[in-house]
């Protein structure tokens, strides 16, 4: 994938785990299909009070995209569910300063999302509700109501895996295992 | 030490910080959160008559939502169930025998599954905790994971090392969760991404295996990618009365490279907490003398050890509680340990009895993580707790209106007692 458009869903630094999938759905198993839609109902629904709700009530999918926040994005426990309940929920990309290194890998290793390290801090340059669009190619983020382009840090060899749909699929299409079961 | 290990079970003579290397895996260690879903994974991936890497190798531990009346986390036990038996996996602690254990990070290490020199991942985050066994162990996702789980080897990129010396004896007002609540508070909550913690100097040698495992356990809370703690006569003691298998010791060398030496002298250490929401929100205890608390919590793969119970029933011995006092002790071992400890003879859980302390909880993750609904202890409301955990994120007991302070089982101790954050050298 090279262009992501869509609303942009803005967050502050430390979004933990919880936050992004609070521990009382874990009981949810990702790999089976049903319980992975749900998870992504649950997306960002340990964030405090008083923030517009990522997804609507009764909807299993959110209307934003792409997610910008500060430092640290994804620090805590080590439950895949966190990327997977994002990428059900129709989460292409999550634009932080930093993140939080098994969050990180999980993103790849599922191909859930793209998880782009921005130059400077965007989540004050957005506000909740703003169109963006993420071209991963020229590694910008560019604002759509101004046409601001901000720089991003190149995702290097991760796009690739990302791409394929994750690390099984990546190690299936350039031959390093062989197809299931085969 | 991390890179050396590392390079052994990548069959390298040495590799650098930054080097991605395919490593071998000694121990894949799964629970009944993240289980289900790695071998979702390897049976998508590998097919679903697929092999094991090997059945010695993996250990099932479920923890996480064990008590609880929940049909869903029943049947999550209930796969683990069915796939160790299909398997013939060796080391499954079934909830429903008497080989259920508890906590995962603490029962490997009591099973002897902990050993210096090998490569341990883990399903959870506080995997980290086993470094302190002189091992590399780090947390994965379950896709990584059941890419272990059909091969036996991980890609991994080889982590910088930042050490930290801290010389002197602990004065016995302090814990390691003292230690590492004021290492995290320097660095931040992502101040080690990426990066091995390694600890060392005279205080850390002086410490217990339960009091080591604190520090590597909080690794994480540092965004470390692993915690170690260099293997001594202590280690050797602890898995020796727990294993046979052979191990091999791995040692810094003389002149390593560290991304950053730090350097703490634990008598000028004072006791700590980690004020909401975040483990690096730093503040001394005595500093934080006018919060009201509703509730104490001791629990936990970081606080629900053995020598937890012990410090706590230290400041309790002939006092009272004056909030709700959880107890939920990490593994069976250290529940039997409660009855069988004493002091001034009187067992610890006499000792938490007669301090009105609510009855001592079957081992569990429990409210560490919040958890069903109908778990001990959670928080389901705005309560303000405090608690010998090791996240305080919003929401991460439960509730996200309850506030929630992380502290030594000395200072929760000490807290119970007066109902505001005490210092608990007020009791000593």
């Amino acid at each position: 994938m090279s262009a992501i458009t869509g609303k942009v869903y803005v967050l502050g630094d430390n979004i933990d785990t919880d936050q992004i999938i609070p521990a009382i759905h874990l009981y949810l198993v990702p790999t089976i299909e049903a319980e992975y839609r749900k998870l992504g109902s649950f997306a960002l629904s340990g964030l405090p009070a008083g923030l517009p709700p990522f997804v609507a009530p009764g909807s299993e999918t959110s209307e934003y995209r792409i997610i910008v926040a500060g430092r640290n994005f994804g620090c805590g426990s080590s439950r895949e569910h966190a990327p997977i309940a994002l990428g059900a929920a129709g989460v292409k990309a999550v634009v932080a300063g930093s993140f939080a290194r098994i969050f990180f890998r999980n993103c790849i290793a599922t191909g859930e999302l793209y998880p782009v390290d921005c130059v400077a801090r965007l989540c004050d340059e957005f506000k909740t509700g703003d169109e963006a669009e993420l071209r991963l190619d020229e590694n910008v983020l560019i604002k759509a109501a101004t046409g601001e382009r901000f720089d991003l840090k190149p995702l290097g060899d991760a796009k690739d895996v990302i791409d394929a749909g994750g690390v099984f699929a990546y190690a299936r299409k350039t031959g390093m295992i062989k197809a299931a079961g085969a | 030490m991390t890179e050396k290990i590392l390079a052994q079970h990548a069959g390298k003579a040495a590799v650098r910080p930054g080097d991605n290397v395919w490593v071998r895996v000694d121990i894949l260690m799964t629970h009944d959160v993240c289980g289900p879903g790695t071998v979702g994974v390897f049976e998508r991936e590998f097919g679903k008559d697929a092999k094991v890497f090997d059945r010695e190798k993996l250990v099932v531990i479920p923890d996480h939502y064990i008590y609880t009346v929940d049909k869903m986390c029943q049947r999550n036990v209930a796969i683990m169930r069915e796939f160790c038996q299909r398997h013939n996996v060796k080391y499954f602690y079934d909830p429903d025998t008497t080989a259920y254990k508890g906590v995962c990070h603490i029962a490997l290490a009591q099973e002897g599954h902990t050993r210096p020199g090998e490569v341990l991942l883990g399903t959870d985050s506080h995997t980290c905790t086993a470094g302190a066994f002189g091992e590399f162990a780090t947390g994965i996702g379950n896709t990584d994971a059941g890419f272990v789980l059909g091969t036996g080897k991980i890609l991994l990129k080889v982590p910088e090392t930042m050490r930290f010396v801290i010389e002197g004896e602990l004065p016995p007002y302090l814990m390691a969760k003292d230690l590492i609540l004021r290492i995290i508070g320097d660095i931040g909550v992502d101040g080690a991404t990426y990066c091995a913690m390694e600890f060392a100097g005279s205080c850390i040698e002086s410490l217990s295996m339960e009091e080591r495992m604190t520090l590597c356990n909080m690794a994480i809370e540092a965004g470390g990618k692993n915690g170690i703690i260099p293997v001594d006569r202590v280690t050797r003691e602890y898995v020796k009365a727990r294993t046979n298998k052979p191990f091999i010791e791995v040692t810094s060398d003389p002149g390593a490279r560290f991304k950053s030496v730090a350097n703490y002298n634990a008598a000028e250490l004072a006791p700590a907490v980690a004020r909401p929401h975040s483990p690096d929100n730093y503040a001394p205890a005595a500093a934080c003398g006018d919060v009201k608390l509703d509730r104490a919590y001791i629990g936990s793969c970081t606080g629900g050890k053995l020598s937890d119970f012990i410090a706590a029933a230290k400041v309790l011995l002939g006092r009272k509680v004056s909030i709700d006092t959880y107890l939920v002790p990490a593994t069976r071992e250290v529940e039997q340990g409660l009855h069988a400890t004493k002091l001034d003879g009187r067992t610890l859980a006499q000792v938490f009895a007669d301090a009105g302390c609510l009855p001592v909880a079957p081992p569990s993750c429990a409210a560490c993580l919040g958890g069903p609904v109908d778990t001990v202890g959670r928080a389901n409301g705005a309560e303000v707790v405090i608690s010998t955990t090791n996240r305080n994120f919003p929401g991460r007991m439960g509730s996200k209106e309850a506030s929630v302070y992380l502290a030594s089982p000395y200072t929760v101790a000490a807290s119970a007692i007066r109902g505001t954050i005490t210092d608990p050298r007020e009791f000593m």
